[in-house]
């Protein structure tokens, strides 16, 4: 009901929304739940596994029941709180976890099954017969447990992230957050204010106060006006802190475009990284309900939600209201709603000694000990010294004290601390480096005491930082002690509730301490209380005093369950935003990717490298035709391949090649200006790390290639060695990979296409086998080095990037006019294993030197990164398995690489398998399938059949063990 | 978790890569032990620890990092290069 006079709402600006359905009104200002509310809804859905009708609980982001889908098909999103979402022209909501409707839940029967749902019931109900959870009882109890769904379809939702640094984080825009933000922003300092609510005051909006003589409202303008002067201020509204995390590091959700009908391009959520050098957290306090027989109707509600329905929103959230409470927070309720015309049926006070007023039937020394109402809440009992009586009662609003927020306190792992006055824990004072509590975070709950809180934390914060502390001057507010007596639960026959989300009621909690789940953590998982989105935000206290009075222990020894972040629930797509689709990853293009896109290359990707996989041409169908046609043309002609992926590491420096000999196995101190070298990096434990070229191009200048894979792990190698293992040699190290464009070009033509290229043409004697030399290229500086990966003769030409795509174009052109063109990764693939050429399906980070047929590698002449541990007797043992290659014996449909090998006729277990194909390839150019593999002893045992299996192709075949250089094994077409 | 990078200043920590604890390479004749030791024991302390951070992200220094496993304090940053944790 809407009661006039009284709300913020703007009541000029109606708004036009549904639930289930049905169209509502509501006033700009509204919530989902307020707007229901003042229609008279008071059902908003069902309970998690008892599917009992709930309806609205809290007026804030700790609502435990109402929650709703927003939205509709792919844009829908469940789990929302009614209480947090705002309403806008078209907001389409519904309820959740019913069927067929909200009013006839026929999985309602699982009220009637309670007794065998209890605590941990799904660790003894359902365990027999085994066979029967996986098919029966778990997918019932899923689908009838549980909280909305999502909608299945992508989230076509726009979301971001984003980075904010201040000196002074305040966290919670009430009384004492804005004292605490216009205090640091007087000094000067640069001070973030985040508040949850769409605008700030925290209790204040919510209660009938004055403030220096005048509306508490009022005030909470005049200091977010003052905070909007000062360009050192941003506030944040509509914005969680979700978590805090190491060294002045926050988590914030931003609810950037959810309360508008359009959002746009806007993103709907921003999610937040928050660095601040120091923080005051001024979360306020949750109130606490009392565990009571039925207590979980639509219709009870706390207390301080039906005030702030009434003074926020102008609604009564009843039309007969009845007060439960063990404290002077009661009395309150019940005067606000009667100055507002609402009929006040009883004020139930638990403390026996109070003195009742003349305004409301008052029952002193008294419990609510039932309700009834099947849909919403009718009547309830009354029970006391004088008798018991039942009450006509449609909203029951209930006040058992106040939580101060500890959630983002405890992130860290700071473990608060017992408080009697106030009965509840508050965090420990000075556990957290940077931080201060103030407010009602810290317990102090009145509005003048806030407000001093925030002021002086604020002091502390600003002394910390060396700032100067403004002068401040004396405030005049409310300034009522706590008057709270602890009072947990009724003693009366029935269920009563703890953790309305996740249904969990007293007798659960006794149970867990009787089956001896007795420490708070225990106790949490098997009664799942506190879990899930609510975190136990209402009920954590509560369920600590009910475990503490079974176990016979205190409170203080009781103490709380771990709060984890995020404090209240974050999408994953906010989280995610920009890390969708292509964007999940990086994407690196080789110079020539446009130009092998218009030769209609499909992309492989490699590492983060998108690669060509193949040059289709008229009427090749299948990659593999492609492939063998482009094996054949390097074989027969020319081939064209851009290897700018390889990493490029150029070493400078009086020490560069001591560092050289020091890094690889072998020595590159005796190469010679002009030529180069293959090298091999092991790891400081013995085992291979990486292979590749080494090049001498000045006296102290090497350049380096890696393999793609390895790049940047061989470059944080280098740098390792170089600052921590040999900081005192002369050298520098720079990365080159993206800066030059490198193209293989490679047959028996490759000579007659580099000429073509070069603007000096030169001669096999001039440029022998691994020599390089600097060339001009077109008229731009490069070098050229004759290397060669696919065991032909070979050039690798090296221009500057932004030459890339045009030296590709060329080359290409001109090796077609000699039969010849661009070949892909299938066919360098290939080519490399037709020759034994490693790549790190070999080089799989368990295998040594020799291991790879490398051993003379390793120089004894000198120490290298790796050298002492590639001696130790694990890794020079004799039934190691060694590089061989495979040959099918008779026709075979295919080889692949992961295929286990075995003894013929030896059973087909673990510890008969004697090794694996690493790769395997039909080889165009010898007519059959060739492989690469590592074997038990395998280099002696040339010659022998062996059995290829792989179960997932279906692969069972016998191979000959044979030298892993299928094919011109002496070298001569690429030395020659 | 932010590390202050003695090139860079403070920095997020997905900026730096873990290796694991600083200590210096053993002597190329140390004994089986020494190398054993340097490779492969590793104590894992509730309280202060000195390791090997690399600012990979950032300016590529190699960093010796004094944190404290259990509160997560860093007690100082230093350049690997001047470092002598990590040297024999
Ligand atoms: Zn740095």
């Amino acid at each position: 009901m809407r009661v006039d006079g009284r709300g913020l709402v703007d009541r000029t600006r109606p708004v036009r929304f549904s639930f289930d359905g049905r169209f509502y009104e509501g006033y700009q200002g509204d919530t989902l739940a307020s707007a229901l509310l003042a229609n008279g809804v008071r059902l908003f859905g069902r309970s998690f596994k008892y599917h009992r009708p709930r309806g609205v609980f809290t007026a804030g982001s700790e609502e435990p029941n109402a929650l709703v889908t927003v939205g509709r098909g792919a844009e829908q999103t469940p789990n929302i709180r009614a209480t947090v979402q705002e309403i806008f022209a078209g907001l389409e909501a519904r309820s959740q976890n019913r069927w067929p409707s909200l009013k006839y839940d026929l999985l309602a029967a699982n009220d009637v099954l309670s007794p065998f749902l209890s605590a941990g019931f799904y660790y003894k109900t359902f365990m027999w017969p085994r066979s029967f959870w996986e098919k029966l009882y778990e997918p019932l109890i899923r689908r009838a447990a549980g909280l909305g769904a999502l909608s299945g379809a992508p989230d076509r939702g726009v979301y971001d992230t984003a980075w904010a640094n201040c000196d002074v984080l305040v966290v919670g825009a009430g009384p004492a957050g804005l004292s605490a933000a216009l205090t640091a922003a007087r000094s000067g300092l640069d001070v973030l204010l985040v508040d949850e609510n769409p605008a700030p005051g925290g209790r204040l909006t919510g209660e009938d106060e004055l403030i220096d003589g005048a509306p508490a409202t009022d005030w909470v303008a005049d200091v977010a006006a003052q905070l909007a002067g000062l360009k050192n201020v941003r506030v944040m509204c509509r914005t969680t802190v979700t978590g805090v995390f190491d060294h002045g590091t926050f988590s914030a959700l931003q609810r950037s475009a959810t309360h508008v009908p359009d959002p746009g391009d806007a993103p709907l959520e921003v999610f937040w990284r928050i660095v601040a050098k120091a923080c005051v957290l001024c979360t306020g306090a949750l109130e606490r309900p009392i565990a009571f027989p039925g207590n979980d109707r639509p219709g009870v509600m706390l207390a301080g939600a039906v005030r702030r329905y009434l003074h926020q929103y102008g609604v009564a959230a009843g039309t007969r209201v009845a007060v439960f409470t063990n404290s002077d927070d009661g009395r309150k309720t019940a005067d606000d709603l009667r100055a507002a015309g609402v009929d006040v049926v009883a004020l139930v006070e638990t403390r026996a000694g109070v003195k009742p007023g003349p305004d409301h039937p008052t029952f002193v020394g008294s419990t609510v000990t039932a309700t009834r109402g099947r849909l919403g809440l009718r009547e309830i009992r009354v029970e006391g010294a004088g008798g018991s009586q039942w009450i006509k009662a449609d909203c029951l609003a209930v006040s058992g004290g106040w939580n101060p927020t500890l959630h983002l306190a405890s992130h860290t792992g700071a473990r608060p601390v017992w408080n009697a006055a106030i009965a509840s824990f508050v965090p420990s004072p000075g556990a957290l480096l940077g931080f201060e509590v103030a407010g009602a975070a810290a317990g102090v709950f009145s509005t003048k005491g806030a407000i001093k809180s925030g002021r002086y934390r604020a002091k502390l914060i600003l002394e910390g930082l060396g700032a100067k502390v403004p002068r401040q001057g004396s405030v005049e507010a409310d300034d009522t002690p706590p008057s709270a007596v602890a009072f947990w639960q009724v003693p009366a026959k029935g269920r009563a509730w703890i953790d309305l989300q996740n249904d969990v009621t007293v007798k659960d909690v006794e149970l867990a301490a009787r089956e001896n789940y007795a420490s708070a953590e225990h106790m949490k998982r098997y009664t799942t209380l506190g879990m899930a989105p609510d975190q136990g935000k209402s009920s954590n206290v509560l369920a600590m005093a009910v475990l503490a009075a079974q176990t016979g222990r205190s409170i203080a020894q009781t103490g709380t369950t771990t709060f984890r972040p995020p404090y209240s629930p974050v999408a994953i797509g906010a989280m995610g935003a920009n890390g969708k689709g292509r964007r999940f990853a990086a994407e690196r293009l080789t110079p020539s990717h446009q130009a092998a896109l218009d030769r209609g290359a499909p992309m492989v990707e490699v590492g983060l490298w998108l690669r060509p996989s193949y040059f289709p041409r008229t009427g090749e169908t299948t990659w593999r035709q492609s492939c063998d046609r482009e094996v054949a043309m390097v074989r027969k002609a020319v081939g064209v391949s851009d290897v700018s992926t390889l990493g490029k590491i150029e070493v400078h420096g009086k020490n560069a090649a001591q560092f050289l000999d020091f890094v690889y196995t072998n020595k590159m101190s005796s190469l010679k200006v002009g030529r180069a070298r293959y090298g091999l990096m092991l790891r400081e434990d013995g085992f291979v790390m990486d292979d590749g070229t080494c090049a001498r191009i000045g006296r102290d200048r090497y350049v380096l290639t890696t393999t793609t894979a390895a790049a940047g792990a061989v470059m944080a190698h280098l740098e390792f060695v170089q600052q921590v293992l040999r900081p005192d040699w002369d050298l520098r190290l720079l990365s080159a990979t993206d800066h030059w464009a490198q193209l293989a070009v490679t047959g028996p033509a490759a000579l007659e296409t580099v000429n073509h290229l070069l603007d000096q043409p030169i001669s096999r004697e001039e440029l022998p086998f691994m020599g390089h030399r600097q060339a001009q290229i077109g008229g731009v500086d490069g070098r050229i080095f004759r290397i060669s990966f696919s065991g032909e003769l070979g050039f690798e030409l090296a221009v500057p990037a932004r030459f890339g795509d045009s030296l590709f174009r060329l080359a290409v052109a001109h090796a077609e006019t000699l039969g010849g063109g661009a070949y892909g990764m299938e066919a360098l693939n290939v080519l490399r294993l037709e020759k034994g050429f490693l790549t790190h399906a070999e080089i799989n980070g368990r295998v040594t030197a020799d291991d790879l047929g490398l051993g003379r590698m390793l120089s004894p002449d000198k120490d290298f990164v790796g050298k002492r541990m590639a001696t130790r007797p694990g890794l020079v043992a004799a039934r190691r398995e060694q590089l061989v290659g495979l040959r099918p014996v008779g026709a075979v449909k295919a080889l692949s690489a992961g295929a286990r090998l075995f003894e013929p006729g030896a059973g087909i277990c673990h510890e008969n398998m004697q090794g694996a194909v690493t790769s395997a390839a039909f080889s165009p150019t010898l007519g059959h399938f060739i492989g690469l593999a590592l074997l038990e002893g395998g280099r002696n045992r040339m010659g022998e059949t062996i059995r290829v299996l792989e179960r997932l192709r279906g692969l069972d075949t016998l191979c000959e063990v044979v030298s892993p250089v299928f094919f011109d094994p002496d070298g001569g077409r690429m030395r020659g | 978790m932010r590390i202050k990078c003695p090139l860079c200043g403070e920095r997020d920590l997905r900026e730096f890569t873990y290796r694991g604890a600083a200590l210096p390479r053993p002597a190329p004749d140390a004994p089986d032990e020494a190398w054993d030791a340097y490779l492969h024991l590793r104590d894992n302390p509730a309280g202060p620890t000195r390791d090997l951070w690399h600012h990979r992200a950032g300016c590529s220094a190699w960093l010796v990092v004094r944190r404290d496993t259990a509160t997560h304090e860093i007690f100082g940053v230093e350049l690997a290069t001047r470092s002598r944790a990590v040297r024999a």
